[in-house]
């Protein structure tokens, strides 16, 4: 049995008097990859974005590896370090190279040896095809590259968990293919990652565990072949219909 | 071909001396603006706070500044405190404090739009990497806005420069001023001279303003 890496109790999240995340429970283990569905709105991006401490949150606790993350704490900056996080947006730095945007907090903020670093981080745009850009703006990049590069940044600092909020949300359908080979082998890796996505059928083939999550509260928590072939709630069947077609002729 | 007046150009040292008024006119607006930009990093700085009440002071300041016509400015600044406050400025000092007055709202709205363009995300992917608010600021942030600023505030410069035209309403012999005197002294010799000494006072802004806006857009287009 691995052990538990991340643990959240009874996590409440509110924006004023507006209940986002309401008393949610759920442990992540070692080398899980946990998919967490749910429509818009439902407040699975704001569950990462309390995860790492972006967001406050108004009771409840986040703890990775039995230390508790509390916004705006002096041990925060030490448990991001373990934490990578990559956004809907890619959010790469436009005034750096693709090198820098990689290098830039391991060196500053890890204070390791810059050279190293950036050996590092050839090796791991090499894996995911693109080390003849690292000397590009993002500017210069598609959607999908600029994608890759931030996952890239996120796996340089070493992190223990992976948080992917909608990578492929804002892609190009063709370079959508391309960022989720790159988190399928991260996932052969073994890492532990939480990804929130709306592709299903990703979703059904990376996760070890889903998430349905309805109006602020955990619906289903089961494996990816129940979840997708026998949903338990009435509201996870009104989800998953959204994603089927009916032949109309 | 028409006779244009330019051979008043070559007369004795009118040409330095044309060149001395121009010097006048670029190190009033080279003064203004290095008072001019720290002082609007700063108001730029403090009018991206939320509190209410630097808020409108600096809104009015701005507001007054840019609305009043500058030659208002100096005739405020240079005739109206000589008997209000009797404070006897020269010329010279006067274009200074208004052409700073002035450079430093302007430059502070550059600085405060510079400023809250930064996206949003640009501080929170920072804060997931891990970085503090002060490496935020060196690495991330205030890279961005010089980036965005400095194109700016080079055109602040050339903007500057065309209208210290102005300032030989408050009697500084500055290039147009100098312009006049040849003009003048020369009214029976070439009456034609206003053409021509016009003219090249035209070309000598151009000089100065046309390469720093191109450098202004040649930055724009590299940090794109």
């Amino acid at each position: 049995m691995a052990e538990s890496l991340l643990t959240i109790e009874h996590l409440t999240k509110k924006f004023d008097e507006n209940v986002v995340l309401d008393d949610l429970s759920f442990t992540v283990k070692q080398g899980e990859v946990i998919v967490v569905v749910g429509s818009s709105g439902c407040g699975k991006s704001t569950l990462l974005r309390c995860i790492n401490a972006l967001e406050p949150i108004q009771s409840g606790k986040v703890k990775l590896s039995d230390e508790e993350i509390i916004y705006g704490s002096k041990t925060l900056a030490k448990q991001r370090q373990q934490i990578g996080m990559v956004f809907q947006s890619y959010d790469l730095f436009p005034h750096l190279n693709v090198l820098d945007n990689i290098s830039l907090a391991p060196v500053k903020v890890q204070k390791r040896n810059k050279s190293e670093v950036r050996e590092e981080a050839m090796e791991l745009l090499k894996r995911v095809g693109l080390e003849d850009k690292a000397m590009s703006y993002p500017r210069q990049l598609s959607g999908g590259q600029k994608q890759r590069v931030a996952i890239v940044r996120a796996l340089c600092m070493h992190p223990v968990l992976l948080l992917f909020d909608e990578v492929t949300a804002a892609l190009d359908p063709e370079m959508v293919r391309e960022v989720l080979d790159v988190m399928l082998g991260l996932a052969q890796q073994g890492r532990t990652m939480i990804i929130v996505t709306h592709e299903m059928q990703f979703a059904r083939a990376i996760a070890d565990r889903i998430l349905f999550i309805d109006k602020g509260k955990i619906v289903e928590d089961t494996d990816p072949d129940t979840f997708f072939e026998h949903p338990s709630t009435e509201r996870a069947k009104q989800f998953l219909n959204i994603f089927n077609f009916e032949r109309s002729k | 071909m028409p006779d244009l007046g330019l051979e008043v150009l070559f007369k004795g040292k009118n040409m330095i001396r044309l060149l001395g008024g121009l010097w006048v006119a670029v190190k009033i607006s080279l003064i203004s603006v290095v008072i001019s930009i720290p002082l609007g990093i700063l108001l730029g700085i403090i009018m991206t706070r939320k509190n209410p009440v630097i808020k409108v002071v600096t809104r009015i300041y701005l507001e007054f500044i840019r609305i009043m016509p500058q030659l208002v400015l100096l005739f405020l600044v240079f005739f109206g405190t000589t008997r209000a406050l009797r404070w006897n400025l020269s010329g010279e000092l006067s274009s200074v404090i208004v052409f700073a007055a002035w450079g430093t709202a302007e430059m502070g709205d550059l600085v405060r739009g510079a400023l809250i363009s930064i996206p949003k995300h640009q501080y929170e992917s920072s804060a997931a990497l891990a970085l503090s608010p002060a490496q935020t600021y060196i690495y991330i942030i205030i890279p961005q806005t010089v980036r965005r600023l400095i194109p700016l505030s080079i055109n602040l410069i050339t903007r500057m420069i065309k209208t210290t035209s102005l300032i030989l309403m408050i009697g500084v012999v500055e290039v147009l001023k100098v312009a006049q005197q040849i003009i003048e002294a020369n009214r029976m010799s070439s009456p034609n001279a206003a053409f021509g000494m016009y003219l090249t006072v035209l070309i000598m802004y151009f000089l100065i303003c046309w390469p720093i806006s191109m450098l202004a857009k040649y930055l724009e287009k590299r940090w794109r």
